[in-house]
């Protein structure tokens, strides 16, 4: 989950009257591919998208390089409403852009309506990004209904005079080595952190390390066949039993529940000294830690890589330029326009020339102590192996697991075992 | 023009030649006609737009929305399967419906009840003879014109669990920090606050408006009878007020019930807490909507909010007319 949103009771209100004023038809073309030519004559190309793509400066070479196209701009504050804008609009059957920026966590909802999304593949793009990246946006025929623009491979954020006071190694190197390849030796220097200064926590919250985690597990909470095997996987209570008793037996947590006014109030208190982070996220916590100095990144990420974030352009089949506005898609997810992107905003590139490059590579961050963030974040995204697999409930199913954890961890108002059947009758539920 | 032909239409009982030399009698009896018609039907004509309106805006989801919750649903996908009353059996057996009605009307009453007397209290220190009168007026509609959202993250950050101003300030007092966010009543009482910062002043505007109705020499006469001020707002200001009181508890009901702003911005994730603390029923719908995506559902659980709506409005409607006919005079 991204950063969650401020949500507009308006949007959900005009969601409503949309819903109930037309008629729900859902056209599906039967045949996949994108009809019609390019090139000729002049159309007007819509753009959907959502925080920073970083893509004004491209928009204007795009219509220099190609004089029949006007490009519009329809930009949405966050993901979430950007979420709610294309579901209302899909349901509606009409009103969405040529282009439509999806999140890869609400993708595989998305795909359960393939017809929706004209099929973009195309010889002149195999290869372009990295497996596990095309793989989501892959539907089980083979169709391919989005484009990679960035993504979100995660390192490790540390406060080193934190880890000073702790008397602990504090250089990006050897604390890359401390905390290990795996989770347990990652909650282990922890333990031997907390043992050292007690006043301080490892990490910010149980759900913050659980997101990582679980993003590891091929199969979490679905089968393919839409079968709900959450509360009887063994892998995930393994895990949520894991995070659980380091954060609370262990008293590694800092009971901050990610993204609340407390959690941003943290940083500026150096409650916590270790956050999982995606590239996105060195933004965040350099907004929140403005004054304090000590923050820097390690490249490591315990289990194996891990990726958090990151998005995709859709063409919805809705549109009535589809031939245009994939070749536009297209255009703006290659390589040489994602490292402009990144260069503008810092949306990590997905693509496998992108990661090479020296532009890319040669990017280090001030607040980070002159981390060399583009290195890092390059070998991070190479070290995902795994591609979990999000079926049609899993943004339920998620969230209903992140209460669970906030109850035992944050609010306290349950042990591990009866959050736990809590969690098991809130998917029943669903 | 209506108005005017309604105005040289003579009284009924009169004669209807009267007055006329016979001359155009014919001519006159049509126009009398029309303007007969006129009369009838014109007021209809005139509020009609409000009632297309609503038609359109109103009614038409209104019955949508229960066509929608007698069907499998998908939000994307449509409509599925006729389903009768499933949809309706299953949330009712939902343990987190009935949390949600609780939670409901818990930060109802918490909001309404003090917002009420807190209305009438300010509306009649605003109808006292201040001086900037109209500043002072103004300015308790502020909050109301503030954006929830926006008031929402203020109350955030008083409201936080561990470095919340609030907290902050009890544990320099050395007391215990309020759990806000994991406390059932304590997060209630937050959103209670967040409700009636914003809507207190509306309501004192129409309490104000109806005492500038209640005629001067009324007070007079009670000023000479030997009357305090506060036996006078007592006995005279609160019982000329009753048609208002009854305006202000239904609206505030309706409003009340249908909570969704406040508590949805109390925390990030907007679910209603990890336990469901503070859910509402709109939050309820919202979840099934759009979290889940079941329409079905969601469309039940709004027909049963409609229906606990107009219940507690039948409800208050009784209430307040029995003790508006008590004690008043004819």
């Amino acid at each position: 989950m991204k950063k969650p949103s401020k949500l507009s009771v308006l949007s959900a209100a005009a969601a409503c009257l949309a819903l109930s004023l037309s008629a729900c038809g859902t056209s599906a073309s039967e045949k996949g591919g994108v009809d019609g030519s390019t090139g000729s004559k002049p159309v007007t190309l819509t753009v959907g998208t959502f925080n920073e793509f970083g893509y004004e400066k491209l928009f204007k070479e795009y219509e220099e390089l190609n004089p029949n196209v006007t490009i519009e701009h329809k930009k949405a504050a966050t993901s979430n409403e950007a979420r709610d804008n294309l579901t209302t609009r899909l349901a509606a059957g009409s009103g969405l852009s040529d282009i439509e920026a999806v999140e890869v966590d609400w993708l595989p909802e998305l795909l359960q309506y393939p017809d929706q999304f004209a099929d973009l593949s195309d010889p002149a793009v195999e290869g372009r990004w990295l497996d596990w990246k095309t793989e989501a946006a892959t539907t089980a025929d083979g169709k391919l209904v989005g484009y990679g623009t960035d993504s979100g491979p995660e390192a490790i954020c540390y406060n080193a005079e934190l880890l000073k006071k702790a008397g602990m190694p504090t250089e990006r190197g050897e604390v890359a080595k401390m905390l290990g390849g795996t989770w347990e030796s990652y909650f282990d220097a922890g333990r031997k952190f907390k043992a050292a200064n007690p006043k301080a926590a490892w990490f910010d919250s149980a759900g913050a390390i659980y997101q990582g985690m679980s993003n590891q597990l091929e199969k979490a909470y679905e089968e393919e066949d839409g079968a709900v095997i959450a509360t009887g996987n063994q892998k995930v209570k393994d895990i949520y039993n894991q995070v659980l008793k380091a954060s609370s037996e262990d008293g590694l947590s800092a009971h901050l529940k990610q993204w609340s006014d407390d959690w941003a109030a943290g940083f500026q208190t150096s409650a916590f000294a270790t956050t999982l982070c995606p590239g996105w996220m060195l933004g965040v916590i350099e907004g929140n830690a403005a004054g304090v100095s000590g923050w820097d990144v390690a490249n490591v990420f315990p289990g194996g890589g891990g990726n958090w974030g990151g998005s995709y352009l859709t063409v919805p089949t809705q549109g009535a330029n589809q031939a245009e506005a994939k070749k536009l898609a297209g255009w703006l997810t290659a390589p040489e326009q994602q490292i402009k992107a990144f260069t503008a905003k810092g949306t990590f590139p997905s693509q496998k020339q992108a990661l090479e490059s020296s532009e890319l590579l040669g990017q280090t961050n001030a607040f980070f102590n002159g981390a060399p963030t583009g290195e890092i974040f390059a070998e991070r995204a190479k070290a995902v192996e795994v591609t979990p697999f999000k079926g049609t409930k899993f943004f339920a199913i998620n969230d209903a697991m992140q209460q669970a954890l906030t109850r035992v961890d944050v609010d306290k108002t349950d042990d591990a075992a009866s959050s736990w059947e809590k969690f098991v009758t809130a998917v029943k539920s669903l | 023009m209506a108005v005017t032909d309604r105005v040289i239409t003579p009284p009924a009982g009169r004669s209807p030649n009267a007055g006329n030399d016979g001359k155009n009698v014919r001519r006159l009896a049509l126009s009398r006609r029309v303007s007969k018609w006129d009369v009838k039907l014109s007021p209809y004509l005139y509020i009609s737009p409000f009632f297309l309106l609503f038609a359109v805006t109103g009614l038409f989801p209104l019955a949508y929305s229960a066509w929608v919750s007698l069907h499998n649903w998908n939000l994307i996908g449509g409509q599925g399967k006729f389903a009768g009353l499933d949809n309706y059996a299953f949330v009712v057996a939902q343990p987190y419906f009935w949390n949600a009605v609780g939670n409901t009307f818990s930060i109802f009453v918490l909001s309404s009840v003090p917002q009420v007397f807190l209305a009438l209290v300010i509306a009649a220190v605003l109808d006292a003879n201040l001086r900037a009168r109209t500043f002072w007026r103004m300015g308790v509609l502020v909050p109301f014109v503030v954006a929830p959202v926006a008031v929402g993250l203020i109350f955030n950050n008083l409201f936080a669990d561990q470095f919340g101003l609030i907290n902050e300030m009890l544990k320099a007092v050395g007391l215990d920090p309020v759990r806000w966010h994991s406390d059932s009543l304590a997060s209630h009482a937050a959103i209670a606050t967040m409700v009636n910062f914003r809507w207190t002043g509306y309501n004192a505007l129409i309490f104000l408006a109806a005492m500038q109705a209640i005629p001067r020499d009324v007070f007079e006469a009670a000023t000479i009878d030997g009357a305090g001020r506060l036996r006078q707002f007592f006995s005279v200001t609160v019982p000329m007020l009753r048609p208002t009181a009854i305006f202000v508890v239904i609206t505030s009901t309706i409003g009340g019930l249908q909570i969704f702003d406040e508590p949805r911005v109390f925390d990030q994730s907007g679910l209603g807490g990890a336990d469901r603390q503070w859910q509402t029923l709109t939050m309820y719908i919202w979840e099934l909507g759009w979290g889940q995506r079941n329409f079905g559902r969601a469309s039940a659980v709004a027909w049963l909010l409609f229906l606990i709506i107009v219940l507690i409005a039948l409800l208050n409607f009784v209430i307040t007319k029995r003790i508006a006919s008590q004690g008043g005079r004819k």
